[in-house]
């Protein structure tokens, strides 16, 4: 019986500090954001490599889970005799919730794992020591940088997502089933609320693009210095993060009704 | 504890040393009390088997891990009391080769040298131009600016990764395991840059090996990190030591009885006898 109860414990207790070294870690790159030199050099690169390389990926994705979303959506709305709010269905779908989580789920697996790959892989070839024994720290250099790309291209990303959702809902219920053109796109402006919907939208995007860039970071900054070590970090990232976007996707709608 | 060979006392410089460290990782116990003064402007080479901690001795000197207990001295500095930003300040006296090079692989050969020039903007464009290509020549890769490091044979890494290590001028050049995985040019040839840049720039070089000969040939100090403790001394002094250990480590081929037999060994002496206390 007091086994159970001590791993209980013992789990709890490291847990918590994992939690408080994250947080700390987190605060060094707030820290870092402010401190001179700034890295605008590694931060376009960055961008690059989080967002322009994503695109392809979001914009099909945006456009399969649009159109799956249309043909759903029209399935069960013609039954009762509501197909002309096929838009609002789609759009406030996609706006509100399928947007901004489906994106950071993409953006974790494709850019979060590739980041904590490469960043392990600094510290699996010492170039992390290397740079400490320059006098760089690498939190300014490396992490920061790809911790603020991260957050700067989620929302867009989002975005993008969502207007390509919202195009292959509009060629499966427009072009295909046939329904009035200027019929979807009144039905989806009237629903869709700028200040709750759109504002939502990117208000959750920004805040999974601080749990996707945070947690990819340092999981890959606190690699054990293996190739298991960096293959144990790419995987946890993906679950942590994914587990965290989908939870905190909860709260943020039950306190803030987005 | 060191057992010192030397019969003469040396004086402590505090240039660069260790007082009485301890350090382990876990239950592993790496240092127990270890003291050791480098002699400046000298080469000094630690060696042992693997896993006697030599790449954490060099990595304490450039405070990327902190020992249990003891000092450090680095420059008349007690780096085990410093704080991560004040560690750069006495960084900028350190260079490191790292046993894999650790250069930046994202960039090529020339920004990795021009790389600590610019983070420390003390140089302009050209004069950093030409320091770099100035210790390429040094080091025998001018015309390999334009390379990436996934590009470059283990040699030419490691004579890259010299050049980005010694371009600030170190006072201090530290040297993890230079020789590893090289063929016996490549190493002779790290060895021969070693011994110049040690002479050109007056650099106090400490190096990691396991390497016996190129140790013997180039250190004038030597620091022999064993199971049971650490033993010092040049390397004529250790070629000459009586202490089995020492010398089934430095003659892999002879064990310890056959070194009886013929004679090098008197005696086996105990740990007391050695002074050891770890």
């Amino acid at each position: 019986m007091v086994t159970p109860v001590h791993d209980l414990g013992a789990a709890s207790v490291r847990f918590v500090e994992e939690l408080g070294r994250l947080a700390r870690f987190g605060a060094n790159i707030a820290a870092a954001m402010l401190r001179p030199p700034l890295r605008i050099g590694r931060f376009v690169d960055e961008l690059f490599k989080l967002g322009v390389l994503s695109l392809i990926i979001i914009c099909l994705c945006g456009i399969a889970v649009g159109a799956v979303i249309g043909l759903q959506g029209y399935n069960t709305l013609i039954r009762f005799g509501a197909a002309n709010s096929l838009g609002a269905v789609v759009g406030l779908s996609l706006i509100r919730e399928l947007g901004p989580v489906l994106t950071a789920l993409l953006v974790t697996g494709r850019a979060g794992s590739a980041t904590t790959a490469e960043i392990g892989t600094m510290v699996v070839t010492e170039q992390l020591d290397g740079l400490r024994m320059m006098s760089v720290d690498p939190v300014h250099y490396v992490v920061t940088p790809k911790a603020l790309a991260m957050i700067a291209v989620m929302p867009l990303l989002s975005t993008l997502f969502t207007l390509f959702g919202i195009f292959g809902g509009y060629v499966i219920g427009v072009r295909i089933m046939g329904l009035d053109a200027g019929t979807y796109m009144t039905s989806l402006e009237d629903a869709v609320d700028f200040e709750n919907d759109v504002a939502g939208s990117l208000l959750k995007a920004l805040v999974f693009g601080i749990l996707v860039g945070l947690i990819a970071t340092y999981r890959g900054y606190t690699t054990a210095p293996t190739s298991a070590g960096v293959a144990a970090a790419t995987t946890s990232t993906v679950v942590i993060a994914s587990v965290c976007i989908l939870v905190f996707d909860y709260f943020i709608t039950a306190l803030w009704g987005v | 504890m060191t057992t010192d060979l030397t019969s003469t006392p040396r004086t402590d410089s505090a240039h660069l040393a260790f007082r009485n460290v301890c350090m382990a990782f876990g239950d592993r116990q790496v240092f127990d009390g270890l003291s050791f003064s480098f002699p400046p402007g000298r080469i000094s080479v630690i060696l042992g088997g693997s896993g006697s901690g030599k790449s954490t001795a060099l990595r304490l000197i450039g405070g990327l891990i902190q020992p249990l207990s003891g000092t450090i001295i680095v420059d008349g500095n007690d780096i085990t009391r410093l704080s991560e930003r004040q560690m750069y300040r006495v960084r900028a006296k350190l260079g490191m080769l790292f046993q894999g090079g650790a250069l930046l692989d994202w960039m090529s050969v020339y920004d990795n040298l021009a790389f600590p020039l610019r983070e420390r903007r003390q140089l302009r464009g050209d004069a950093i131009a030409a320091r770099v290509r100035e210790t390429l020549v040094a080091v025998g890769l001018d015309g390999a600016d334009d390379l990436l490091p996934s590009q470059l044979s283990g040699g030419m890494i490691k004579r890259a990764a010299l050049a980005r290590a010694i371009i600030m001028r170190p006072l201090i050049l530290l040297c993890d395991e230079p020789f590893s995985g090289l063929d016996p040019i490549s190493a002779r040839r790290i060895e021969a840059l070693l011994s110049e840049i040690n002479q050109r720039f007056t650099i106090t070089v400490v190096v990691v090996s396991h390497d016996i000969p190129s140790t013997m040939r180039m250190a004038s100090q030597v620091l022999v990190l064993l199971p049971d403790g650490a033993v010092e001394g040049t390397p004529a002094e250790l070629q000459a030591a009586t202490d089995p250990r020492i010398a089934s480590f430095l003659n892999p081929d002879l064990d310890a009885a056959a070194l009886h037999e013929a004679g090098r060994v008197e005696a086996l002496p105990s740990r007391a006898q050695t002074g050891t206390t770890w």
